[in-house]
């Protein structure tokens, strides 16, 4: 009898068995990072009775024994000992809006929604580049949805610009048949940006008065003082965070310079601004800058605050920038003059793209400490988040409390910064291209 | 560094011709360092199609020379003259001279931030105001020549010493340039890598390309140049045809040099 073995033949691929679970899977990850030796068994010990302490009390004061529902401090502790989380119910509004006018209070939301589209192409390298120019058009829109007003007004200070960048063109046609190309560029942005600056200041306010005249097309106006909360957080940070980002690379580009005036000039303007406290220039925007501007002009108290907030984060992002600057090794430079590229395109497509890549951490740094120094405005009576707190404390219904309602500022004030820093990681693994 | 060849190829002696034209012109050129005197009284004329080699002791003044013809560095006294344009502190000359004249670097210094086909299309695109499709098919076709097309699209930072010396050639080259200068472009290299550069810069003199080295490759200096150029204390001791300045060097300085650079 024939007694012949079929030959195994797989039909098809085996797939190979999972590892056994002592080597990978929670199982394993638990045991190779938190108890893999007796000091760090010992470490993990104490980090979950310390995790298991903080919780113990935070849990039941926050979650189980809190009181949503309650008129009043008394109430909320006659109901149970947990926070009294009924004056965050009661107030939320006002902690978000202020005073703004409550049947308006739809303007600021959909500046926010706006903000997150216009934020969209500026953060994320896979959003249409074609929405940057949306982008642009983005302050002018913020500002007259919040502020309201006639549309005139938005459309004058949208003007500047465009205006300012044609102007830039014919003076550096003009300028740089007469002279060295470097300076004639230089002198022409310096000018056009005069003259940008002057348009704003004198001619809006008349374009606007003028066309409003004629044609009254726009929204209810709200005054600065009924702005407050977070959303007066928001406008602060967000404005001055545009603001310094351009306004520091400038300044640290002007440090170094070659030409001695504009060297000297940025260089006072950074120790100076470094050198006086945040407050100091808020007092000043507050009081003394009106002296200043021209008799007639009025000039929006938000407006001053956020230019000191602008200029204070400028000086340091300038030095942060500066230090990226640094860092850069001089073959760099060399390679990008040896190509024949001018100093503005060298400093555009080589060394600000590489010198913001390591400043990444310091600049973001920067743009946090400005978020949370927004809470200084509080010194000249403005109402951000932390100003807020007084009326609501000094109301006899809820008198005495404390803890719940610095929690909530804290918890906005969090949320915003941990994102700014996630994202600065994302951003600085996004760059990353090989070591050197 | 060594004679013993690297290159083991035969060089087409016959492609390598030099023409009368004049490409660079260099009369009692002076510089100083603050008071420091680098290089005195330099002249030098370069006839298009040459291919010379400057060596000397360290600080010689060899880079500041070469520097100095593109202007990375100033001169204070005397003239230079490249394709006709002489050398003055008017911008626009200057960035027509560079664009003209290609250099390579010890460290390469390509931009890390940038693809190497970013790199090779940068100044073509934004100094030559170039569309990207024609820039981009002439840096490939250089990349091709330095042996490195399939690494286009690779950032620096993921390429060896010596495709990155490679990769700075081809840069150079896509802004089609009529002279090439290069300080000491294998000094940064393991051995293996050097023979691979020096391999594309003998293509190049191949092509008729005027070349400033400075360099210590002796086997390239004997088997490529037309002339070797000898510096010390920022001074032209002696200049002469390969084989004679190799065999029969006219000054003490030079023997000392020869003697040491050779005896490795
Ligand atoms: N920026 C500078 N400031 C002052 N002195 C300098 C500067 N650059 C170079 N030197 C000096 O000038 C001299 C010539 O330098 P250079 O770099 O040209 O020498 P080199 O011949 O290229 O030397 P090596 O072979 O080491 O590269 C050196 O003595 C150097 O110290
Ligand atoms: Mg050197």
């Amino acid at each position: 009898m024939s007694n012949r073995h079929e030959p195994f033949v797989a039909s098809g691929d085996i797939q190979p068995s999972p590892p056994p679970s002592s080597v990978v899977g929670p199982i394993a990850w638990v045991r190779e990072n938190l108890f893999s030796g007796v000091a760090n068994t010992v470490m993990t010990l104490i980090g979950i009775y310390v995790i298991y302490s903080l919780l113990a009390s935070l849990v039941p004061w926050l979650l189980l024994n809190s009181v949503w529902n309650a008129s009043s401090l008394q109430d909320c502790r006659s109901i149970d000992n947990g926070a009294c989380l009924a004056v965050i119910r009661e107030r939320y509004l006002q902690f978000i809006y202020g005073f703004y006018p409550t049947e308006e209070r739809w303007r600021p939301v959909v500046a926010f929604v706006l903000m997150l589209v216009a934020l969209w192409p500026v953060l994320f390298a896979g959003a249409p580049r074609k929405l940057l120019y949306a982008s642009a058009l983005y302050p002018a829109t913020a500002y007259w949805l919040i502020w309201g007003g006639t549309i005139w007004g938005p459309l004058a200070v949208m003007a500047g610009p465009i205006v300012g960048i044609i102007l830039y063109r014919v003076f550096d046609k003009v300028l740089s048949g007469m002279m060295d190309e470097g300076i004639a560029g230089i002198l022409s942005m310096a000018g056009a940006l005069l003259l940008t600056i002057t348009w704003w200041l004198f001619a809006v306010v008349q374009v606007d008065a003028i066309l409003g005249s004629i044609l009254n097309i726009g929204l209810e106006p709200v005054a600065s003082d009924k702005i407050g909360g977070f959303l007066l957080s928001m406008i602060i940070g967000v404005s001055g965070i545009a603001g310094s980002f351009p306004l520091g690379i400038a300044l640290a580009l002007g440090r170094q310079s070659n030409l001695i005036f504009i060297k000297a000039l940025c260089t006072g303007f950074i120790e100076f601004i470094r050198g006086v406290p945040l407050i100091t220039l808020l007092f000043v925007a507050s009081v003394l800058l009106q002296y200043f501007l021209p008799p007639g002009t009025t000039f929006d108290l938000i407006l001053r605050v956020v230019i000191m907030v602008t200029l204070f984060a400028a000086a340091y992002m300038a030095e942060v920038i500066r230090g990226g600057l640094a860092a850069l090794p001089k073959g760099q430079y060399e390679a990008a003059d040896a190509l024949g590229l001018d100093y503005w395109k060298s400093m555009r497509l080589i060394v600000l793209p590489q010198a913001l890549k390591i400043s990444i951490p310091g600049i973001v740094n920067t743009f946090i400490g400005l978020f949370k120094d927004t809470t200084l405005v509080i010194v000249i009576g403005m109402l951000d988040p932390v100003g807020i707190l007084g009326p609501i404390r000094a109301d006899q219904n809820w008198n005495g409390i404390v803890w719940e309602l610095y929690g909530f500022i804290a918890i906005f004030f969090f949320v915003f910064c941990f994102g700014m820093s996630r994202y600065s990681l994302y951003l600085e693994r996004k760059l990353q291209t090989g070591h050197r | 560094m060594s004679d013993t060849a690297v290159l083991d190829r035969e060089i087409d002696r016959s492609k390598l011709q030099i023409s009368d034209e004049i490409a660079i012109e260099i009369t009692m050129m002076n510089k100083w360092y603050g008071d420091f005197h680098v290089l005195r009284d330099i002249s030098l004329t370069v006839n298009r199609g040459e291919r010379i080699v400057v060596c000397g002791p360290s600080g010689s003044g060899k880079s500041t020379l070469i520097r100095c013809i593109n202007r990375l560095e100033e001169h204070q006294k005397g003239t230079i003259i490249v394709d006709g344009i002489e050398l003055s502190s008017d911008l626009k000359n200057i960035d027509k001279i560079r664009s003209e004249v290609g250099m390579c670097f010890q460290h390469f210094n390509l931009f890390p931030h940038l693809s190497v086909l970013d790199n090779c299309t940068l100044a073509p695109m934004w100094v030559r105001k170039e569309p990207r499709k024609e820039a981009e098919d002439r840096a490939m076709h250089y990349l091709e020549r330095v042996k490195i097309a399939d690494q286009a699209l690779k950032f620096p930072g993921q390429l060896s010493g010596g495709q990155q010396q490679r990769v700075a050639i081809a840069r150079s080259l896509c802004m089609n340039p009529r002279i090439m200068l290069f300080d000491e472009p294998t000094s940064a290299l393991d051995p293996e890598m050097i023979k691979e550069v020096l391999d594309v810069m003998v293509d190049l003199a191949e092509t008729g390309m005027t070349m400033i080295c400075v360099t210590h490759e002796m086997g390239f200096a004997r088997q490529v140049a037309n002339r070797v150029i000898f510096m010390d204390q920022g001074q032209i001791i002696e200049q002469n045809e390969p084989e004679e300045f190799f065999n029969n060097p006219q000054s003490d300085r030079t023997k000392l040099f020869l003697s040491q650079i050779l005896s490795h």
